[in-house]
């Protein structure tokens, strides 16, 4: 099966432009998360495009590692957000100014 | 040739379910598509034969990381948010603008970086046995790191959301 590397490669791109866009303009801290993990899936689809083009194990030992880093960001960033909920009834990232001064 | 149609179409599928990821009004509906855009890519895994990855994609990601997110928008009830077109601002038109650019600058330069598709492959790159072998061989320390990462995130994730006890 030989397969177009490139059409991966620029599907990764546009998964990865996606997420930034959510980043960049949604205001509830949840949704950015899930933008978040969408960026690192792309990123993660491009790695295994290229562990194919090279034949190479690399790139995919390489995405066992960002899935464990994703899992572990994801249970952190989701306490901190029940914890700021707990004391200020929002997720909205625009009224959380606590470091602000 | 039915194999490159079939990636076109989970691709454009995968695309589609991004799009409504990010501009979806209530988090849930977001989260669903997110499933949905999870289940593509192991699908386009399978394609480029990294069945291993295909698996803990479903599992891990479809599975643990969607329900963590579920569960926790349940627990916080939340309000819809104004979705990305409805009250354009500046601001907003500033972050399209930067993703347009940036999008445009990563698929001019793709040409010229790989432009070759993929020679002969080796199905068994991305078997159990394979990732197995080489996780516990040549990368057995990082590995290691990462399960001291994921105690540290487990530990450090119960102390921040449990509610204060004194």
């Amino acid at each position: 099966m030989n397969h177009n590397i490139d059409a991966v490669i620029a599907l990764s791109a546009v998964l990865f432009g996606l997420g930034v866009l959510g980043v960049l303009t949604r205001k509830n801290a949840i949704t950015i998360f899930m933008s978040i993990e969408l960026m690192l899936n792309s990123v993660n689809l491009s790695l295994v495009a290229f562990s194919r083009l090279h034949n190479d194990i690399t790139g995919q030992m390489l995405v066992i590692f960002v899935m464990a880093i994703a899992a572990a960001e994801v249970a952190v960033g989701l306490a901190i957000v029940i914890s700021i909920f707990r004391n200020r009834q929002t997720a909205d990232v625009t009224e959380i100014n606590l470091l602000r001064w | 040739m039915i194999v490159d149609i079939l990636f076109y179409i989970t691709a454009l599928v995968a695309i589609i379910s991004g799009i409504l990821v990010i501009t979806g009004k209530s988090p849930v509906t977001s989260a669903l598509s997110l499933v949905l855009n999870f289940f593509c890519i192991a699908f386009i895994y399978l394609m480029l034969e990294a069945q291993f990855l295909a698996i803990i994609q479903v599992i891990v990601y479809a599975g643990a990381i969607m329900v963590l997110f579920l569960f926790v928008i349940m627990l916080l009830n939340l309000q819809d948010d104004q979705t990305l077109f409805e009250k354009f601002d500046l601001k907003k038109g500033f972050a399209v603008l930067l993703t347009a650019l940036f999008l445009l600058e990563i698929l001019y330069i793709l040409p010229a970086g790989t432009n070759s598709s993929a020679g002969v492959s080796f199905p068994e790159l991305g078997t159990v046995e394979a990732i197995g072998k080489y996780l516990f061989s040549e990368y057995l320390y990082p590995f290691e790191m990462i399960s001291v990462v994921l105690l540290a995130a487990v530990v450090g994730a119960v102390v921040v959301a449990k509610k204060k006890v004194d």
